[in-house]
């Protein structure tokens, strides 16, 4: 796709939300949606570090709690708007990404999995000990009123709808410049990327903020969401979970495939939660999962290009 | 003060023995083979579920049904080792691929459990279960000396068949070089696979030793992620006595942080004390 017609489409999705905004009338699909793209973020930010780099992060649950944490204790203090709120869950989930990118320093390969995963636990158990935002317990969050639309569902919903458009732009612009070749080469060989002049370890700490800000943003307007969080629904392992499930299912190397990966899965959970239950929904991401990983290691743009590749020939 | 320290320094004792009994089957297969078997701690779960529901249907005491379900374990690992090989190992993807397939099956078996037994606490009731020894004003509860008396008698086994036998010296030597190993007449990757199935199979017994322990729910599983990883890791990678040995020292700092700060904190332990080996000491204390 030329860069032209991409922006042309991101506009033309947002116009469609727009027009959508004004003729359907029932919340449950802006409530449904909400969730669908709010996964298209976070898949695009885990695909940023995972995809494109190869450092798989098993903690974006803790980044993304952080960012909803962060509108939490903003909003105890005072009542900043929206925008504010998700620009400083994306700065304080971002200096963490910061630094686990200086983990990378010495942790390679699986340790660094573990080292995320190893964060977000230790970030969880301060929250459950942080009584200011309500410890355990929880702590409830009052919605203002809509400033804009005519339900506050709506304004999460386009809020959202930004959010994800910015993040899949930045993927792609990143996949399609210079940093994105260099992140390339980290991936299939650190040493040899470095030993041919890629500032790796500026690359790495770039895509480690990068990915973190985007979840934290993502979490940011989760408190106003839901109204009431509590620690273990912030620190979800579905965050995790989804987050490398999409991109694997959907291609890890452009920025179509967490997409394509988020909207499939993600519509599907909406659906299952609704017509089975939420335990099952989330055996059928873990099948899914294990499914594509051993059969189609490429991913649905994988099985399409190989499709395709097919015919020409 | 004083004995309040006491106690907490010998159920941290007696609590790092069983941690010992967890982290075992990973120190194996993480350590020794280089399977990042994340899924480790649910096929623990997994076999206290096991545990619990022979010892509700037979009367069966738990830590006998964990012994008698663990050939059972075997072939599940023998399964999942089979999977792994055709589908990673051997393409050569085993890093990233391999640890989202097992971050997969980790996510199966927990909510396989929630499906099958709920997400209620479920318990075990044994003729040790409340009984507790008393050494001055040091208390020593048998539901935690037994499994401690079990995990021991377990690892030194593994321990002395790694030591003495073909297999165990092939074991060993698998992950190190594997010519050298064909050279000798053993297939790397049957062995590679028993190992795996051993590893698994040592889930059954600690998974018994959990519930018997304390009650269990499916999602118990992730907290012991960190734990069991720090340990392996702190032990330094395959090492059975550095892993009996970090399992204590986890242990203990555990139950003191439980004891002084309360029961909240005690996650953030040991993946407090991963995060710091990792970054200072990645070869761990009894490392190669």
């Amino acid at each position: 796709m030329r860069a032209t017609g991409f922006w042309l489409a991101l506009g033309a999705v947002l116009l469609a939300a727009l027009a959508m905004t004004e003729l359907v009338a029932n919340q449950y699909y802006y409530f449904a949606g909400y969730v669908v793209l709010q996964y298209v973020v976070l898949a695009t930010a885990w695909n940023i570090l995972g995809g494109y780099t190869g450092y798989v992060n098993f903690g974006s649950a803790g980044f993304f709690a952080l960012g909803a944490y962060s509108a939490v204790a903003l909003t105890k203090l005072s009542a900043p708007p929206l925008p504010v709120l998700i620009l400083a869950g994306g700065v304080v989930s971002g200096l963490v990404g910061l630094a686990t990118g200086y983990l990378t320093l010495r942790l390679r390969g699986v340790f660094f999995a573990i080292a995320t995963l190893a964060l977000s636990v230790v970030l969880h158990t301060l929250i459950i000990n942080w009584d200011f935002v309500g410890g355990s317990r929880g702590a409830y969050t009052m919605r203002p009123p809509p400033l804009v639309f005519d339900s506050y569902v709506k304004l999460l919903f386009v809020t959202m709808l930004l959010l994800a458009l910015v993040a899949v732009g930045a993927a792609r612009f990143i996949e399609r410049s210079w940093i994105g070749r260099g992140l390339a080469a980290i991936r299939d060989n650190e040493q040899a990327a470095a030993c041919s002049g890629v500032p790796t370890l500026r690359l790495k700490l770039f895509a480690t903020t990068t990915s973190g800000f985007l979840m934290g943003a993502a979490g940011a307007p989760f408190p106003l969401y839901v109204t009431y969080l509590d620690p273990s629904s912030a620190f979800s392992l579905a965050y995790a979970v989804n987050s490398i499930a999409m991109p694997l299912i959907g291609g890890t190397t452009s920025w179509i495939g967490p997409v394509i990966g988020a909207l499939l899965l993600g519509t599907a959970q909406q659906v299952a939660t609704v017509t089975i239950s939420s335990a099952a929904n989330l055996l059928i991401v873990g099948l899914l999962l294990v499914g594509f990983v051993i059969l189609a290691p490429e991913g649905i743009v994988g099985l399409w290009r190989k499709l395709a590749g097919g015919r020409r020939q | 003060m004083l004995d309040l320290l006491a106690n907490a320094v010998v159920s941290g004792l007696l609590l790092g023995g069983f941690y010992a009994a967890v982290t075992v089957g990973l120190s194996i297969s993480f350590g020794m083979l280089d399977i990042v078997n994340i899924a480790h701690p649910a096929f623990v779960l997994l076999g206290s579920f096991i545990a619990y529901g022979a010892n509700a249907a037979w009367g069966l005491d738990p830590i006998i049904a964990g012994i008698v379900f663990a050939p059972l374990f075997f072939l599940l690992g023998t399964g999942i080792h089979r999977v792994y090989d055709a589908s990673f190992a051997r393409r050569g993807e085993e890093s990233l691929r391999g640890l989202a397939f097992f971050f997969g099956v980790l996510f199966i078996t927990e909510v396989a459990l929630v499906l099958a037994f709920g997400a209620d606490y479920r318990l075990v009731e044994t003729p040790y279960s409340s009984t507790s020894l008393a050494l001055g004003f040091v208390g020593v509860p048998l539901r935690l000396l037994v499994p401690f008396l079990v995990s021991l008698a377990m690892i030194t086994g593994i321990q002395f068949a790694l030591d003495h036998s073909f297999l165990g010296r092939a074991i060993k030597a698998v992950a190190q070089d594997r010519l050298a190993l064909r050279l000798m007449a053993a297939d790397p990757v049957r062995v590679k696979e028993i190992a795996f199935a051993l590893s698994i199979a040592t889930t059954s017994v600690a998974g018994a030793l959990l519930i018997v322990i304390a009650p269990v729910e499916p999602s118990l599983g992730r907290d012991y992620i960190g734990r069991v990883f720090a340990i392996c890791v702190l032990g330094g990678m395959g090492s059975l006595q550095g892993t009996l040995l970090a399992g204590l020292i986890i242990g203990v700092a555990e139950s003191v942080t439980a004891t002084f700060y309360g029961p909240s904190w005690s996650p953030a332990v040991a993946f407090g004390v991963l995060l710091l080996v990792l970054a200072v000491r990645p070869a761990g204390l009894l490392g190669r």
